[in-house]
């Protein structure tokens, strides 16, 4: 009989054995789904993944679809460490797109340096302001932030809606819900020639490196681990859970909102009704594949962004619905949560001891 | 406004209620027993596929809504297995479960958009029926209207008359002692999710078999999301989740008669109303801690039987 038996000692190349095979079991079920739907599956592979990348283009298009998975899945990683699950960064992207958005058209026509600070900033105090919603209800309230947050999503997507229909709609668009096109002084400047990937990528590695640095060698970092790993322990050394509740949250909400304010001023250039992709609930997927590493955050948030890529490709040269994208998620998470189980235990044959 | 509106409006917030009350009912089960379910959209979606594939094909009715609920257990099953078995986290594998059955149903369900189901005959109840206005709002519908009804009633009585509902909620509030008094934690689970499971798939299925009829990708449009306020709205009972998904289901058909009203403000903030309300029944509950209306204490929590 196969059997899981624990570990003695978690070593970080299991950690890694456990991503190897869930990466390892997604290849191999998309390739039986191109199988069933008639297809070959190595020749799709290399039409969805390969070609897309193999200009400069393609890989401007894909640094900006891992830019806002990397910053949010920074966040995440850092909130899910300590036992805050913040499930609604995607309301909290929404919500930082539409102040960050919003302070540029307050903005509009003025040019100088202070503009796009004052936009970024707008965006990230608007994330904030969402998720301290969450934070405040678990804290005063001890309700639940994963319903809160996720309810909040869709009050968020709404008020987006009602507000690129109403207030901030073009005034000469001819009615289209849309923000007139954002002026230069409130975009972000674009890195490549081609495509949209833009200084925002910048920002996402440097919050990499900054989450590292907070959770190898910061104080709040470890206080953090501990209140989400021995919720107890915690507390008998003092670690107040409010606090942490709150800084989780807080931080959350900061770096969703700013990368949903660098998708408005780097990637699309004005307030649509729909700005995201469901880059926040993604970016879960993203957390998940680094093992709430920071550092890891920024591989595993390029890979995923390559998911969307693929689905486009899909799309366009294989003639298969874009959803391929949603079905290489569910499944890369999937097994990412099921191999998760040989970081702490090994498969082993015949009965127990 | 006459009577006649009134009754079309009753009836079709009955209509838009239905597929909120399976699905609601499908998460109760799972949150009554411990387990919370963020993949009831995915269910939902699922199940509305496998009833409608099965209704083109030309069977009857009860022939649909059975595949669809064994298409909503199949993949609640996946969510059992990670989660009870490989202790994956249910958050997380909710979500998996979400992205995967909206996914999957948009591929392979390209080929039957466009195409319709065959109608649904209503079953008047004789009688009653004949009730002017009202009896042909509550009184004339399709037998999955009746269903719901009926289901929720069950599981109420399940749940707080029985000795297997005893044993659920049992293991919803305390698995540790659960399992010390015998009962197999992991075993009542594996079958609260794939109930849970089924009961989604067809709240699905009543989008695709009676309410649009057809199927379309993304159809359920964050019903499943809805359902899970919804069992907290109405404290995890499953009397108030009927009552609770007539209230959100009004919300809707409100939205879309919201002109012919004479209401005028953006339909976007009507259609934020659920939402805010769950978040507010959501603080009370918590606040007030009274007994039998808060969360089931284990919920979410995972169960190890070496402890």
């Amino acid at each position: 009989m196969l059997r899981f038996e624990p570990r003695a000692e978690v070593k970080w190349h299991h950690e890694w054995l456990a991503v190897a095979v869930a990466l390892g079991l997604t290849a191999a079920t998309v390739s039986a789904i191109f199988v069933l739907l008639g297809l070959d599956p190595a020749s799709s592979l290399h039409r969805i993944v390969i070609r897309p990348l193999s200009s400069e283009y393609g890989i401007s298009e894909w640094i900006a679809k891992a830019t806002p998975l990397i910053i949010i899945g920074v966040a995440l990683s850092l909130g899910f460490r300590a036992g805050v699950w913040n499930i609604g960064a995607e309301g909290q992207l929404v919500v930082g797109g539409l102040t960050g958005g919003a302070v540029a058209l307050a903005l509009y026509g003025i040019s100088g340096w202070f503009v796009l600070p004052l936009v970024l900033l707008g965006g990230v105090l608007g994330g904030m302001v969402w998720a301290s919603i969450p934070a405040l209800f678990k804290v005063r309230f001890n309700a639940s932030e994963i319903l809160v947050s996720l309810m909040l999503t869709y009050v968020a997507i709404l008020l987006l809606s009602v507000m690129v229909h109403g207030p901030l709609r073009d005034p000469d668009g001819f009615n289209f819900p849309e923000s007139r096109l954002l002026h230069d002084a409130a975009r972000l400047p674009r890195l490549f020639d081609a495509g949209r990937g833009h200084v925002g990528f910048i920002f996402a590695l440097v919050f990499a490196v900054l989450g590292t640095w907070i959770v190898k060698r910061w104080h709040l970092g470890f206080s953090m681990k501990v209140s989400g790993l021995a919720p107890k322990a915690a507390e008998f050394a003092g670690y107040s859970r409010a606090h942490t509740v709150w800084i989780a949250l807080l931080i959350g909400g900061a770096l969703s909102g700013l990368a949903g304010v660098i998708e408005v001023t780097g990637n699309i250039g004005q307030l649509v009704p729909n700005i995201s992709p469901s880059y926040g609930f993604t970016a879960i997927i993203v957390a998940f594949l680094a093992r709430l590493h920071p550092l890891a955050v920024v591989p595993a948030g390029l890979l995923v962004a390559l998911s969307y890529i693929a689905g486009e490709a899909a799309q366009l040269s294989l003639g298969i619905p874009g959803a391929m994208t949603q079905v290489f998620q569910g499944l890369l998470l999937f097994f990412l949560l099921g191999a998760a189980i040989l970081v702490n235990y090994r498969l082993r044959w015949g009965g127990p001891h | 406004m006459d009577a006649t509106l009134i009754g079309a409006i009753i009836h079709a917030i009955l209509v838009a209620s239905t597929p909120l009350v399976f699905a609601g009912l499908g998460a109760l089960i799972q949150e009554r027993a411990g387990v919370l379910n963020l993949g009831i959209e995915g269910l939902m979606i699922v199940g509305a596929l496998a009833g409608f594939v099965v209704a083109l094909s030309g069977q009857p009715l009860a022939l649909s809504v059975v595949a669809a609920a064994g298409a909503g257990a199949a993949l609640a099953l996946i969510f059992a297995i990670l989660v009870l078995r490989l202790e994956a986290n249910p958050v997380a594998t909710g979500l998996a479960l979400t992205l995967f059955g909206l996914g999957v149903a948009a591929l392979f369900g390209a080929q039957y958009v466009g195409a319709s189901a065959p109608p649904v005959k209503a079953w008047s109840i004789p009688v009653l029926s004949d009730i002017p206005v009202l009896g042909r709002a509550l009184f004339a519908h399709d037998p999955l209207v009746y269903g719901s009804v009926l289901l929720a009633i069950m599981l109420w009585w399940f749940l707080n008359k029985t000795r297997g509902g005893l044993i659920l909620r049992a293991v919803g509030e305390d698995h540790d002692a659960a399992h010390a008094m015998g009962f197999s934690v992991i075993g009542v689970r594996f079958l609260a999710i794939c109930l849970g499971g089924a009961m989604a798939g067809v709240g699905g299925a009543y989008l695709t078999l009676v309410q649009t009829p057809m199927f379309v990708e993304g159809m359920t449009a964050g019903r499943g999301w809805i359902a899970l306020a919804l069992v907290v709205f109405a404290a995890w009972r499953p009397l108030r989740v009927l009552l609770g998904a007539y209230l959100f289901g009004s919300v809707t058909i409100l939205q879309l008669h919201s002109q012919a009203l004479g209401i005028s403000i953006a339909a976007q903030w009507l259609s934020m109303l659920p939402y805010l309300a769950t978040v507010v029944a959501l603080v009370v509950i918590s606040a007030r801690g009274v007994q039998g209306t808060s969360a089931p204490a284990s919920l979410g929590k995972t169960f190890r039987v070496s402890r």
